[in-house]
């Protein structure tokens, strides 16, 4: 039995190995026929011209979560704060819960949502279609909200008491003994969520392609349509043949490399906090 | 967590109190009720719209274009959930044992394990998606089908539910093994007998959050399970129900019934977070 649990245990090891092999033997093929330089530089994708540039994909992606987490971030700290320090007993109890159910709604709910309300109300509010970054930013930082408030109220709350305590002693008010004293010694644990948030924003698909646009050019006005990495792949490989289908495995394989270096910081910045 | 008794040390009078700390409480009370009112505006907008879709002809056995029915999407969710974590559950919980149980704390083997269990939770969906589709469906040749689909799900699973055995096992008090060992039961009928019982509230709360992010999980099963409108086999092709929530509103005709698919979403998530933390807060009591 022992080797069965040993056996089970190792599942998780040959499944990184397994997906990592598929990705890489399927997607690396691409890089003999195009240039990498060309396809992570290019701003251009035309798969019907065989010009595939993912450039915009990445600024794309990279502009929506940077969007999500400028709003999401500070919401999401602010909401672990009032938890882990000023709220009452019973609106933590009616909050923990409400959080939890944040982060199980499926993201083509969250993306239908979007849909049906925020896309026409920036549609009215603003003009155009309303399919933009604006939208799609707004609804990823609801979407990591949770993340970033789970582990910040745990930061918060395993900071050690005397810490507030002290900083009372001290005459500090309650506000500032927590924003002074607590919060900043919970600041890791703070970071490691944020960081967690990205990398939750900058995988998602369902909910960014039903309300991006999904134009693939170079985004800058937050109002105009966006398409990220993610919604490169699920949108064209429906109908993706050659070399058109192992570019969009490619693209598949620059997310999955982001991805792991966005894990290795968050390992790097846990390690950094068992140390101290 | 008890809050700390509030104490002013500042100026009696009102005005001269600190307006910053009243400032920085009103902005954390400001954003959580961004954080509750987002939650609401969601959950109230889908049931306004959808809860009065919710006409018997939307469950008929049989779809068709016209009762676009979404009762084969709901068999096809209960076949896909069961299918995905007949695979994940006991992997998942022998993993489990192994780690809590039997492994040597901070070996090296534990470390790598534990790395890739964290890795495989933050690959995103379409990246399984993806890997389904090339091992499962062409490589392994299973075609796109309800198989396929569990197969992929089961993996991205299968994190969830190993920690949080893992966890589960080694919050059991270390006495519960003592006894067991000194009544004479070997490693294995301690290990089966006396201390998974105990973890067992611990693991049917992951298998419930599984169940949820299964039947909400779109991006992977599209080029794995499919899009078919069928009551699907295991090797047949099916949609399930978030899958059909996609296909509803792409198509776009049929905007009315997709809200109504997504309040059936909604009540599963509700009912398995509702079940899952009913089964944790049980096992708090206990301990």
């Amino acid at each position: 039995m022992r080797g069965l649990f040993l056996a089970s245990a190792c599942v998780c090891i040959l499944a990184v190995g397994t997906i990592s092999a598929f990705l890489f033997a399927n997607g690396l093929p691409f890089f003999a026929k195009y240039s990498a330089w060309d396809f992570i530089t290019g701003t251009e994708w035309a798969p019907l011209r065989n010009v595939f540039g993912i450039l915009p994909m990445i600024v794309g992606s990279f502009y929506v979560t940077f969007g999500a987490l400028l709003l999401g971030a500070p919401i999401g700290i602010l909401t672990a704060i009032l938890m882990a320090r000023f709220a009452s007993k019973p609106v933590v109890k009616v909050m923990k819960p409400a959080v939890a159910l944040l982060a199980g709604i499926p993201s083509v709910v969250y993306g239908f949502f979007g849909l049906m309300l925020l896309v026409p109300f920036v549609r009215k509010a603003f003009g155009g279609t309303g399919k933009s970054v604006l939208v799609a930013s707004v609804l990823l930082a609801i979407m990591i909200l949770p993340t970033i408030i789970q582990t910040s109220e745990a930061a918060i709350n395993a900071v050690p008491g005397s810490y507030y305590e002290g900083s009372l002693a001290l005459g500090a008010t309650h506000e500032s003994s927590v924003f002074r004293s607590v919060v900043p010694a919970a600041r890791p644990g703070i970071i490691s969520g944020i960081v967690l948030g990205l990398g939750r924003a900058i995988g998602e698909t369902m909910a960014i392609i039903m309300v991006a646009g999904n134009n693939p050019r170079m985004p800058f006005d937050i109002l105009k349509g966006v398409r990220t990495l993610t919604v490169n792949v699920l949108m064209e490989m429906g109908y993706a043949a050659d070399v058109h289908r192992e570019s969009l495995i490619a693209t598949g394989v620059v997310l999955f490399i982001i991805v792991m270096a966005i894990n290795f910081l968050f390992s790097f910045i846990n390690r950094r906090r068992v140390l101290q | 967590m008890s809050q700390a008794p509030y104490i002013d040390t500042s100026v009696p009078t009102r005005a001269g109190r600190h307006w910053g700390s009243r400032i920085l409480k009103a902005l954390c009370w400001l954003a959580g009720i961004i954080t509750m009112g987002s939650l609401l505006l969601i959950v109230l907008f889908i049931c306004i719209n959808g809860i009065p879709h919710l006409k018997p002809s939307l469950f008929a056995i049989k779809y068709t274009t016209r009762n676009v029915s979404m009762f084969h999407a709901i068999i096809n969710t209960l076949t896909m959930t069961g299918l995905a974590l007949l695979f994940s559950v006991p992997v998942g919980v022998m993993g489990g044992i192994y780690l809590a149980e039997y492994a040597k704390p901070g070996s090296r083997l534990v470390k790598i394990i534990r790395v890739t269990a964290e890795t495989l939770a933050g690959i995103p969906s379409i990246v399984y998606a993806l890997f389904g589709m090339l091992a499962f469906v062409v490589t392994l040749r299973i075609g796109i089908s309800i198989l396929s689909g569990a197969l992929t799900l089961a993996i991205m699973t299968l994190p969830l539910i190993l920690r949080q055995t893992e966890e589960s096992l080694l919050a059991v008090p270390m006495s519960y093994r003592e006894g067991s060992f000194g009544l004479g039961a070997g490693k294995l009928r301690t290990t089966i007998r006396i201390v998974l019982p105990v973890a067992m509230p611990g693991i049917l709360a992951a298998v419930l959050l599984s169940i949820g992010r299964i039947s909400g999980e779109t991006a992977a099963l599209i080029y794995t399970s499919g899009t078919a409108t069928r009551i699907a086999g295991l090797m047949e092709s099916g949609r399930t129900l978030s899958v059909h929530l996609y296909q509803l509103q792409q198509e776009g005709r049929f905007i009315d019934e997709a809200f109504a698919v997504a309040v059936i979403l909604l009540v599963i998530v509700v009912l398995m977070n509702a079940l899952s933390s009913l089964i944790a807060k049980k096992l708090t009591r206990k301990g």
